[in-house]
């Protein structure tokens, strides 16, 4: 046990949480604004991967790091248009569309990678976005590596966190798109459109699961490869009803998760590691997270409206 | 003040030749109204003759095929809801439009500020709603969740909502539907400290002394046509009433009966609450044979609770259900070989399998019985045959016993139910609002049903919480409130507002 705590003891470990947590935390902000909208978007493990691939592509055609990010998320919210038309005018099963959406944009990024790269062994590299460190706060013990030398992803992901709190429980729009996820009823009763709420939503949210899938590619890991977002998207969904739908909680979440999975890593190097098979290391974080999902959601309030299609005309 | 009286200059509504189809169906018929400053004008009409469609019309909500409407003197753009609320048009409907996991402020502030400004101004909106509930004594909490609101709670709301919005004509949709009659008084108060203030009420309902009470001025929608406009000093029920079925009603008459000896009896009868609704709270009945009793109350008050613990959906946890032979353990099964006659409350949730065909619905109780089940293998030539007698005793307007069941309309699918379950002579009938929706036709065929059931010897349970319905039917009835159940009061021992402080739940001894 006193190797647990000797990797809680140090800076690396809370600085590989946090940055293992950015990616998450974006997309989980992307399909808490889909799912307070009132539209479950299971697209999000195919959009985090076209979000990967496309703006690692932009990066390695020429363009900027903010530009492959800008690229990332237009490519997300592409796909986002699709999902939303397919949902919410045409009403379509919410699962049945998402799955669709991940398969489609999975394969298209497969299929455009080969396309652009067709005699490629290895993924070429891209220069990915550098450390920026705030001067005097990143000298606090533990907290400082941790929370104020990431790259400007990282902080990016924070501020979205604290955009999305704010606009949804701070401006009339927030307040239209929870409505729209609880009772499109009352939403169109006040001649508000709830077709355009709904995919302004899901557009915007799949914007932001593309750029956690670029956080991949542009901040940790320089380059593009076959199942690297690897689940990530679906740990997204299991993080907003672990956060009962509020972006705060959701924060908790991601970083409790991507916790568990640095300390895992750490884990393996020691010697309980010599002595345990390390699958059970790679489990442990998804074992944790669903012990962690039955104690804290148990008591959320679910969207009333999520998933359920809105028909204006009917009675 | 009656419409003759008042000057052009005073409209504030005016309905123009409104006409509205679903398909076949005209729910509208060239409709026009005018609705004054300051008056509150009722609607009348039975299920189904174009009250909501009229005023989702009005409301933006659907688009006339035809007709004009002008608020104020100007022409209103159709199926438009946002210029009607913009126009001073509120709308309180039948249904709720509101979200129970928001609170009260936010319900109302949905919608009020444009959805790209920075702030809600939630000090503002508070200010502006205190005010609001001040002036017109609609007292409620900004902060409550509305989920956790009574439903008169809910009501007044929704009516905050559309003063919230400067609302200067005001149109409820069977606005009393869910209240007791205590709330009802309090609604009508409001109501009429708003038309004092030079609001315009339009009141849709189908309750006559309602409408006798509120309004100034009443229009009779019948099969979507206005058939009739009377000033309401110069009218009365009955001809209300007839003008609303095109012809006299007369309430069924019954003949007082000796009740014969308990069917089924409750002993402090116990279950489990569910959710918000409470379960059953030392509950105490018998069901005599040859009389019916009425059990009044407001929707919610553990009725569901008491239907599925007799239907066998439901079991004690403490207390005694007692039959002449009782059953080895409670089940639905079990129920029903004890011969009772289940109509339940959702008839199409509950009582009916939508795409199974009338044959298959008909005999849902006794497929595993001959003639229908014969050595293991379905008999359909008799369970046809059994349908075919059914449709043509009790009526079943239908294509035939093969198609499926939710193409009837609902008085249909009721009198399908009832063939059901009285064909098989029931010892106990357990009839849970069963003309809730039904047209007056179809109202009258079901009571006639039931009265004559109880002729033959029935023990009759009519749970339902229209009070003219209990009253007119039972020949001793009970009231509920919050689990609890009311002594046993003799038919016409309690005037409906008695009944009601009774719903409110007044006189029951806290032991209880």
């Amino acid at each position: 046990m006193s190797s647990v705590f000797d990797i809680l003891l140090t800076a690396s470990f809370w600085a590989a949480a946090v940055r293992i947590a950015s990616p998450l935390i974006f997309a989980t902000m992307g399909e808490l604004i889909c799912e307070r909208a009132g539209v479950l978007n299971l697209g999000i493990e195919g959009i985090m991967v076209i979000g990967a691939f496309s703006g690692w592509m932009a990066v390695y055609l020429g363009m900027g790091l903010w530009g492959g990010v800008a690229v990332a998320m237009l490519a997300g919210m592409l796909f986002g248009l699709l999902h939303a038309t397919l949902t919410v005018p045409f009403g379509l099963s919410q699962h049945v569309v998402g799955l669709g959406v991940t398969l489609l944009a999975t394969s298209t990024s497969y299929f455009a990678y080969r396309l652009i790269l067709p005699e490629v062994i290895s993924p070429p590299k891209i220069e990915p976005f550098q450390v920026l460190e705030f001067p005097y706060l990143v000298d606090i013990p533990l907290l400082g590596p941790a929370l104020f030398a990431q790259t400007p992803l990282t902080y990016a992901a924070f501020a979205v966190v604290a955009l999305t709190a704010i606009t949804l429980y701070r401006t009339p729009l927030g307040l239209a798109i929870r409505a729209a996820g609880e009772s499109p009823q009352a939403v169109a009763a006040q001649g508000l459109s709830v077709t355009g709420l709904r995919m302004g939503a899901v557009i915007v949210g799949s914007g932001l699961m593309a750029v956690g899938g670029a956080f991949l590619t542009l901040s940790a890991f320089s380059s593009f490869f076959f199942e690297m977002v690897n689940g990530r998207g679906w740990i997204c969904i299991a993080l907003v009803v672990f956060g009962a739908w509020k972006p705060g909680k959701a924060l908790l979440g991601a970083l409790l998760f991507a916790g568990f999975d640095a300390l895992q890593i750490r884990l393996q190097q020691t010697p309980i590691g010599q002595a345990v098979p390390y699958q059970i290391f790679l489990m442990a974080p998804y074992i944790l997270s669903i012990l962690a999902l039955i104690l804290m959601s148990r008591r959320a309030q679910v969207p009333a409206a999520l998933m359920i299609p809105f028909n204006k005309g009917e009675r | 003040m009656t419409a003759q009286t008042l000057g052009a200059q005073d409209v504030v509504l005016r309905l123009n030749q409104i006409t509205k189809r679903f398909g076949a169906l005209t729910a509208n018929d060239a409709i026009s109204l005018t609705l004054h400053r300051g008056e509150v004008i009722a609607l009348l009409g039975e299920n189904g003759a174009g009250k909501t469609t009229l005023m989702n019309i009005l409301f933006g909500q659907y688009t006339a095929d035809e007709g004009s409407v002008e608020v104020f003197g100007h022409p209103l753009p159709p199926g438009n809801p946002r210029a009607a609320l913009a126009a001073g048009l509120g709308m309180v409907h039948q249904h709720f439009t509101l979200a129970d996991n928001l609170t009260v402020l936010e319900n109302i502030q949905l919608g009020t500020a444009p959805l790209w400004r920075m702030a809600l101004g939630v000090a503002a909106a508070r200010a502006k709603l205190a005010r609001l509930a001040a002036d017109f004594g609609l007292e409620v909490d900004p902060d409550a969740q509305v989920g956790s609101l009574t439903v008169g709670e809910r009501q007044r709301v929704e009516i905050l909502k559309a003063l919230y919005r400067d609302a200067r004509i005001l149109i409820l949709d069977e606005p009393t539907a869910v209240l007791t009659p205590q709330e009802s008084d309090a609604l009508f108060d409001t109501l009429r400290r708003a038309v004092a203030t030079g609001l315009s009420v339009i009141f849709i309902s189908h309750k006559l002394h309602e409408v006798m009470a509120l309004s100034s001025r009443v229009l009779v929608l019948r099969h979507g046509r206005l058939v009739g406009q009377v000033a309401t000093a110069e009218t009365d029920r009955h001809a209300l009433a007839a003008m609303m079925v095109g012809a006299e009603v007369a309430a069924p008459a019954v003949a007082p009966m000796t009740p014969g000896p308990a069917r089924l009896t409750l002993q402090a009868a116990c279950t489990r609450d569910r959710g918000t609704a409470p379960g059953l709270k030392a509950v105490s009945l018998a069901l005599r044979a040859g009389q019916i009793t009425g059990l009044a109350g407001v929707s919610g008050n553990g009725q569901s609770a008491l239907s599925d613990l007799i239907s066998g959906l439901e079991t004690l946890t403490s207390g005694r259900l007692d039959l002449p032979a009782p059953p080895p353990k409670w089940t639905p099964r079990a129920a029903v070989a004890a011969g009772i006659a289940r109509i339940p409350e959702d008839r199409h949730k509950t009582g009916t399998i939508a795409d199974f065909s009338l044959t298959e619905n008909a005999i849902l109780e006794t497929y595993n019985q001959p003639p229908y089940s014969h050595r293991g293998l379905m008999n359909w030539a008799a369970a046809e045959a059994h349908t075919a007698k059914l449709i043509e005793t009790y009526d079943v307007r239908c294509p035939g016993p093969s198609g499926p069941i939710r193409q009837l309309s609902g008085g249909n699918m009721q009198k399908l139910i009832l063939g059901r379950v009285l064909e098989l002579s029931p010892r106990i009938i357990l009839a849970n609002q069963p003309v809730r929706g039904l047209d007056i036709g179809a109202i009258t065929y079901v009571h006639g049903r039931l009265l004559a059931a109880r002729d033959a010897g029935a023990a009759v349970l009519l749970i339902s919480e229209d009070l003219d319905e209990i009253m007119g039917l039972s020949d001793v009835i009970h009231v509920m409130s919050e689990g609890r159940l009311s002594p046993e009061f003799a038919r016409g021992a309690l005037s409906a507002a008695e009944l009601g402080l009774w719903m409110a739940g007044q006189g029951f001894s806290d032991a209880a």
